[in-house]
């Protein structure tokens, strides 16, 4: 690990914090201006997390160290994500650390985490929800993986960085029918695992169909911001890596200044843009029904799978 | 005599003290110096495969007067020293976790006394170096555990049932080794594993297919592997704790050790067909095992469903490894190969952690059901850490060392594309989706475990009175949850000794598969790195660091402790709780074809009105298909065979003498 890279991860944590709320208010913004609604200002989470963080800190009757615990723990996972993927620079990234299997893992971990904290103080609800997302992220984890598997075939690598920078080198390999249906894929995996529509939708008030927000309903105050935050971190890694895996154009590959302030301001209107495109797909589609979901899930699977077979066949 | 067989002859011996202590002592003073004796025998073997692993050579022993004719010939090499190494890292805690567990009413002599020897065997099965040896050694092996796994028989008829399936399974599977070894050895100048090995190669392929069958079948019995599972989930939740977590940490590794050293050393590999066949083999066991994993409500069964799960996903290494070294790749079986041996180690070391665990749950409460636990971490702190801990580890979350390996398997198993031929690219895709898969279910299943286990409130009076383990118990876990985090943070010391025992496989390795530069893995094919130390350490550091940097920002750190909010609802009792078969419920919806469940839900309306509902009963049942469609039949058929070879035996000394006439008759016609 050198200063420049620790410097470059550095400013990617930092980017990510600051960016991950925006990004959320401009995808609520944008979704009430589409159903013509006013709406609340893009910062309008930055300014829920400041008054959640100044709220009293309440701990559930029956709930002991796990549920204190899993808000540090999925947001530590989330920022150690950030750490290794390629969003501002591929030079720095301290990409050795980890790989795309590495990625997968932390995530996951921070779904883990979660869910014993939706058991932990023991309400129904919480326990419903955590049972809904550990099922979402089991059969999320095979189409996410072989859709790794199908992007590092190409690359050779399951490093991020190599997998970036031979996108780079070669732009044509974008457009084989291989890295089409892994791009379906994974995009089908980053919907349901970072909780948008169609498998669980983040502004519903009914506790019935919620996923992610009825394992969270016992936390308030600042474990409520450190978890809203980190959910917010998580998606903005998703789309990030869906930008970069697939459209890396304009990220840098030095640890230059120059580049950076260029790789940044990229890597920002990418974000926005991809933030856009869900919040405005999101108000034509209806959330699934549960047991569905695992069709979705399947049909991922499934279109990772032909990814590799392509891969392997038209190269 | 070297080091090495110091150390082997120490190991035997603390045993043999340990057996004869336990004959000729009572009370605590026999719980004492058993448990410290196995745990001396277990550390000598231990010390003895880390001096073979670092270099110091293979130890070799040769007792020509024990055994008439053949002697014992033992020869511990740095493949079998990775094995050992695994049978000490569980047998050293579960020792000592069995000084305080065997005062629940197993200091019983017959228990007791059988608990050293069964050590012993498990670590001298590795070291055997002709099939005799082997044989001997694998027979003493089987049955110390069938005593052990009786261990409780007058109690619970389950135990008598389950040490039924255990030795019958392990002797149908110890018929089939025989035949496997006798006919290869047969072929060979002797019997000694040096002889097979020079002639392994040149056999005819018919007889070395024959071989490799014979053997995959035997020794996967062992190994637990679908759909010669079906002893397991039945033998490791009866035996006691710290036997499951024997049985399940280290004896299972010994059937992965023999396919290996079978087929791949004393055979020298073959034709691909072999690597495809473990590698399905593996995949199988592995999503068969986990989905049953999930749906378990029994704690322990859940741990052994997830035992074949493990053995699965081994086998999946050592089939892909197969693969690689048939069309040429050993570079890619190397590291297969690691990948496959670090995980016996790692397994070793969390599912001993978690059978202990379990124990210390069934010693605290008397039960083992799921749906009946809960709120165990309040009670059990150091137990719930611990089982918390083998739950992370088990679903290969960093920073613990599941992590490693299944990376490394992952790896495995993706690198190969490159370098293709049209088996591999067929296979690989379909084994890296069953991993996935398997990966994916192994969260939700150990989720379940520790989520509904320990977690929110108790769902029984007497887990509501459960109160932590004692000293020695807690020692054992402990040690092993810090070899958990040790093997995860940094795998590296480890990773380079596996070198040598890759090296003694020559068929499945070549160049450098898996390097360590400083704390960072790189393994050889496809590139893509991994510093466990790094992600482990900044996970952690992060965890710290996060509840600080809130401090500064001016959050308040006391926490007021109010009642569960839930949506608005009062007066929460356990019986609203998500249950473990309610949390497993969606996800046993999704395998319904596969599990095939059988419900039973019956709704009693109120006598007003057909539209108060005053009680429902849920049943569902889940059994294991591999059972009732295949072994039972077979059962059956045998017992009919019994039944009608019934009246040739019917006690008659004139009918008997007739018979003994009849077979000399036959004999005198032969040999004419």
């Amino acid at each position: 690990m050198t200063v420049p890279a620790a410097v470059g991860a550095l400013i990617q944590v930092t980017l990510v914090i600051a960016v991950a709320p925006i990004l959320t208010g401009l995808m609520r913004a944008t979704r009430a201006k589409l159903e013509g609604r006013a709406g609340p200002s893009v910062v309008q989470p930055w300014r829920d997390i400041r008054k959640l963080l100044h709220k009293e800190r309440i701990k559930p009757e029956y709930s002991g160290w796990v549920f204190l615990l899993a808000p540090r723990v999925l947001l530590a996972s989330g920022l150690m994500v950030v750490v290794l993927v390629p969003l501002i620079t591929t030079a720095t990234a301290l990409g050795g650390s980890g790989d795309l299997f590495a990625v997968v893992y932390l995530v996951l971990l921070g779904t883990v985490f979660l869910v014993l904290a939706g058991l932990d103080p023991g309400t129904a609800f919480g326990g419903m929800g955590a049972s809904r997302a550990i099922t979402v992220a089991a059969l999320a984890e095979p189409a996410f993986l072989l859709a790794i598997f199908a992007l590092s075939v190409r690359a050779g690598s399951s490093s991020l960085a190599t997998i970036v920078d031979s996108v780079l080198a070669e732009p044509r390999s974008l457009a084989s029918p291989g890295s089409l249906l892994a791009l379906a894929a994974v995009s089908v995996v980053v919907l349901a695992e970072s909780g948008r529509l169609p498998v669980d939708n983040p502004s519903t008030h009914l506790e019935l169909t919620m996923i992610h927000e009825s394992m969270v309903l016992e936390y308030a105050g600042p474990d409520l911001a450190v978890v809203e935050l980190a959910s917010q971190v998580r998606l903005t890694i998703f789309l990030g890596l869906i930008a970069n895996l697939f459209a890396p154009w304009g990220i840098a590959v030095t640890t230059h200044p120059a580049d950076l302030a260029i790789g940044t301001g990229v890597v920002v209107a990418k974000l926005a843009l991809l933030g856009v495109v869900i919040a405005t797909f999101e108000v034509f589609v209806a959330k699934m029904r549960l047991f569905r979901v695992p069709e979705l899930l399947t049909a991922a699977f499934i279109l990772a799978f032909l990814a590799i077979t392509m891969s392997f066949f038209l190269t | 005599m070297s080091a090495g067989t110091w150390g082997l002859a120490f190991a035997a011996a603390a045993g043999g003290i340990g057996t004869i202590a336990a004959l000729v002592t009572v009370g605590p003073t026999r719980r004492w110096l058993v448990g410290i004796l196995s745990g001396l025998s277990a550390a000598a073997g231990g010390a003895t495969a880390i001096l073979v692993l670092v270099g110091h050579g293979p130890v070799t022993v040769h007792l020509p007067q024990i055994l008439p004719l053949a002697g014992v010939e033992l020869n511990l090499d740095a493949l079998g020293a990775v094995f050992v190494l695994a049978v000490a890292i569980v047998a050293l805690p579960a020792s000592i976790y069995g000084i305080g567990y065997t005062a629940h009413g197993l200091n019983r002599r017959s228990v007791q006394a059988m608990y050293p020897l069964f050590i012993v065997s498990l670590l001298l099965v590795p070291a055997a170096a002709s099939v005799s040896t082997l044989l001997l050694l694998w027979e003493a092996m089987a049955l110390t555990s069938l005593v052990l796994v009786a261990a409780e028989h007058r109690d619970r008829s389950e135990v008598r049932e389950a040490a039924w399936w255990y030795g019958s399974m392990s002797h149908l599977s110890m018929i089939a080794i025989l035949m496997a070894l006798v006919v290869f050895a047969g072929h060979a100048p002797g019997e000694t594993f040096e002889a097979l090995r020079m002639s392994g190669r040149h056999l005819s392929s018919s007889t070395r297919s024959f071989v490799f069958v014979l053997s995959l079948v035997g020794f996967g019995t062992k190994a637990g592997v679908v759909p010669l599972h079906v002893w397991l989930p039945r033998a490791h939740p009866e035996a006691p704790s710290h036997v499951s977590a024997l049985m399940s940490g280290a004896m299972v590794n010994l059937g992965i050790y023999g396919v290996l050293r079978v087929t791949w050393d004393l055979l020298g590999g073959g034709p691909i067909w072999w690597g495809i066949t473990v590698l399905f083999v593996g995949v199988t066991s592995a999503l068969f095992g986990i989905l049953h994993a999930l749906v378990a409500r029994d704690l322990k069964r859940l741990l052994a469903y997830s035992t074949s799960e493990n053995m699965g996903l081994i086998l999946v290494a050592v089939g892909a490894a197969g693969i690689y070294s048939s069309s040429g790749n050993p570079m890619l079986a190397g590291v297969a190969i690691t990948a496959a041996l670090l995980h016996i180690v790692n397994h070793a070391a969390f599912k001993g952690l978690l059978f202990l665990g379990a124990g210390s749950v069934v010693a605290a409460t008397g039960t083992r059901d799921l749906d009946r636990m809960g709120g165990l971490l309040a009670r059990m702190p150091v137990t719930g850490a611990a089982f918390a801990v083998g739950s992370l580890a088990i679903m290969a979350l960093p920073p613990f060392n599941g992590f490693v390996s299944e990376w490394l398997l992952l790896k495995s198993l993706v690198q190969g594309l490159p370098a293709s031929s049209v088996a591999i690219s067929v296979t690989m895709p379909i084994a890296v989706g069953a991993v996935a898969l398997t990966g994916g279910l192994a969260a939700a299943a150990f989720a379940k475990a520790f989520g509904t286990g320990f977690l929110a409130r108790p769902r029984s009076p007497q887990v509501e009175a459960a109160a932590e383990v004692g000293g020695t118990m807690q020692t054992g876990m402990v040690s092993l949850a810090v070899a958990c985090l040790g093997l995860g943070l940094a795998p590296f010391a480890l990773l380079d000794v596996l070198r040598r025992a890759g090296a003694a496989l020559p068929s499945l390795w070549g160049g450098e598969p898996v390097r360590s530069v400083g704390v960072t893995l790189h393994t050889g094919g496809l590139t893509g790195s991994l510093s466990p130390l790094f992600i482990g350490g900044g996970l952690i550091l992060l965890v710290v660091l996060i509840p600080v940097v809130l401090r500064l920002l001016g959050v308040a750190g006391r926490r007021r402790v109010a009642e569960n909010w839930g949506s608005g609802r009062s007066l929460q009792t356990a019986r609203m709780e998500y249950t473990a078969t309610s949390f497993a419920e969606p996800l046993q919806r999704v395998f319904d074809d596969v599990l095939r469940p059988e419900f039973d839900l019956a709704v009693t309306h109120t006598a007003e009105s057909r539209y108060y509902v005053e009680a429902v009963r849920y049943r569902v049942g889940i059994v294991d298909g591999f059972e009732t469609h295949v072994y039972r039949p077979l059962i059956r058929v045998a017992k009919r065979w019994g039944e009608m070879s019934r009246w040739v035996q019917n006690g008659s000394i004139h009918r008997y003498l007739a018979y003994l006439f009849v077979a000399l008759l036959i004999v005198l016609l032969v040999s004419q």
